[in-house]
């Protein structure tokens, strides 16, 4: 039976650079995906691209291509990305452009375009999914609206010979998908095969937290070599089996235990995992370890994909201030606690205007609250006060209120931190998927 | 009674204002004994100053694990909260304090 070896060289946008590289030398894979498109990047994206047309996509993109680019071009393997965020097109020439800088010509670059879907949505009054209202009650404070594209388009460009693949917002175990079904020619109507192949996409989106990252707890889940942990590589096969392992020497381990941990990872109802291909089904999922760093992962299933697309709407949501200091030794607790009911006062008795506030003593109870975090006074505590304002100038307002206790506040506070920035949140609507029409376009280096 | 680390793994995944946590049993004959007391009913209580919406549980039976998703937990929502953990990526070791009643020679499957 035929099957292919893809290499996840990125769980984030911020993540590792090296590992990558790793895959691509000693992975022995034909396809390298890097995931790194968070929920809100697209909405950040698109403000830079707004400044700068042809802006607006990852700003590690051309640090990981130069990293990547000449093993794979030597090597055959194909890359698929989502660092296209806001600008696709334009990463996709920037992509050329690194490629013949580098010698590489030759080299078919494909960009999949047409998840922007900001005039389908302004044009419709949607309802927010998770949060109340609608698409009119956030006005103007709209910044983006992307929908999570599907496996096709990126199978589209791969059979049009791509060497590269970069899209905008595509759901991230369809960067998987898509080579599995250029290699296999699955059906798109094969829910079943079409749900394992997500099962497999979704184990390996998250690259190092499926090989020993995000897993470690020392004396219980003990990992080795986490300073050089290895990115997961997938071996799937032409039925949608699936075997996680890792580049032999590299750090981390992939076990049964890392594998059940990221199939439940963000993860609602198992037998209802949402994607544009498919809804598929992890609840009969067995994992079984068949030798060192390699497990076998079976049992996957699908029916018919949602008849509607997801769509993140990035909006200018509100302005966080923020002010941090800290205080050290006998008492620390104490003066942490008087320094948070100092701020508190003065927050109110100056006038600042907040609609949400938070008071935390970092060491303490800044994650969890006061009933969960009972126990003993620790060394050193750190005062976070936190707010949300409407505009930026009360926002700085918060964390001056933090600074100003270095003369007003409690005894010995030091290392104080401010800051104040205006967020960008993301809510979610549905679109019917007959108004999505993604295309690919394709630039040569 | 141990705690619910000693027979049990963890991690926190985030979907806007909703967190899941999935509790994986290291040996499949303590499946049981997660699926009698960590109920969604406890993972509320436990969590009640953090949740605001329903948990609800999720049974697979394939890999001895629950899979909690807990509505309205993450401060609005991780592109806005005020929270130092916006992800509440620390819930699952919080998570893992429960105390379990196991039977007493049943301890030699705990930890791995």
């Amino acid at each position: 039976m035929r099957s292919i070896r893809i290499g996840s060289g990125a769980g984030y946008s911020g993540d590792r650079i090296e590992p990558a590289l790793e895959l691509a030398e000693k992975g022995d894979i034909q396809y390298l995906v890097f995931e790194c498109l968070g929920e809100r990047t697209v909405a950040l994206a698109q403000q830079a691209r707004l400044k700068d047309p042809d802006g607006g996509f990852d700003p590690l993109l051309e640090a990981r291509m130069h990293a990547v680019l000449p093993a794979c071009a030597a090597k055959g393997i194909k890359i698929v990305t989502n660092m296209g965020a806001a600008n696709p097109w334009a990463g996709a020439r920037k992509i050329a452009e690194i490629a013949r800088s580098m010698g590489l010509p030759k080299l078919k670059i494909a960009a999949v375009v047409g998840d922007d879907v900001l005039d389908a949505c302004k044009n419709r009054d949607l309802p927010l999914i998770e949060i109340d209202g609608t698409i009119k009650t956030l006005g103007n404070r709209i910044v983006s609206a992307n929908a999570y594209l599907g496996a096709e388009p990126i199978a589209r460009a791969l059979r049009g010979g791509a060497d590269v693949v970069i899209t905008g917002r595509a759901s991230d175990p369809a960067l998987f998908l898509a080579p599995m079904i250029d290699a296999f020619g699955w059906a798109m109507d094969d829910w079943e095969i079409l749900g394992r192949g997500t099962v497999a996409g979704h184990l390996l989106e998250c690259a190092g937290q499926i090989t020993g990252g995000y897993f470690a707890d020392p004396g219980y889940k003990d990992v080795e070599g986490l300073a050089r942990l290895g990115f997961p590589i997938g071996e799937v096969s032409e039925d949608g089996s699936l075997v996680v392992t890792k580049v032999a020497g590299s750090g981390g381990a992939v076990t049964a235990r890392t594998c059940k941990e990221q199939l439940l990872y963000e993860v609602h109802d198992p037998r209802k995992y949402l994607q544009p291909d498919v809804v598929a089904d992890f609840s009969q999922v067995s994992v079984e370890e068949i030798g060192p760093d390699r497990v076998r992962v079976a049992g996957g299933g699908g029916t018919a994909r949602p008849e509607t697309l997801k769509v993140s709407v990035g909006y200018v949501d509100s302005y966080i201030g923020e002010g941090q200091i800290s205080y050290a030794g006998p008492g620390a607790v104490a003066r942490g606690r008087l320094a948070l009911e100092i701020v508190r006062e003065r927050l109110q008795f100056t006038g600042v205007r907040a609609s949400e506030l938070r008071f935390d003593l970092i060491g303490v109870d800044s994650l969890h609250g006061e009933r969960l975090s009972a126990g003993h006074d620790p060394y050193e505590v750190r005062v976070r006060v936190t707010g949300r304002t409407e505009n930026l100038v009360e926002a700085v307002r918060i964390g001056n209120e933090v600074e100003t206790l270095y003369t007003n506040g409690p005894a010995g506070g030091g290392g104080a931190f401010k800051s104040a920035r205006d967020v960008v949140a993301v809510a979610s609507v549905l679109l019917p998927r007959e108004l999505v029409t993604p295309s690919v376009r394709f630039v040569e280096a | 009674m141990v705690k619910l680390r000693e027979i049990a793994h963890s991690r926190t995944g985030d979907k806007g204002n909703t967190s899941n946590i999935s509790v994986i049993a290291y040996d499949a004959r303590h499946y049981p004994a997660l699926l009698a007391q960590v109920t969604s009913a406890r993972v509320k209580a436990h969590f009640a100053e953090l949740v605001g919406g329903e948990v609800v549980r999720y049974e697979l039976p394939n890999i001895s694990a629950l899979n909690f998703v807990m509505d309205q937990t993450l401060g609005g929502g991780v592109t806005r909260s005020l929270a130092l953990d916006a992800h509440g990526k620390a819930l699952s070791s919080a998570l893992l304090d429960l105390e379990i009643d196991i039977a007493p020679d049943d301890d030699d499957g705990r930890k791995p």
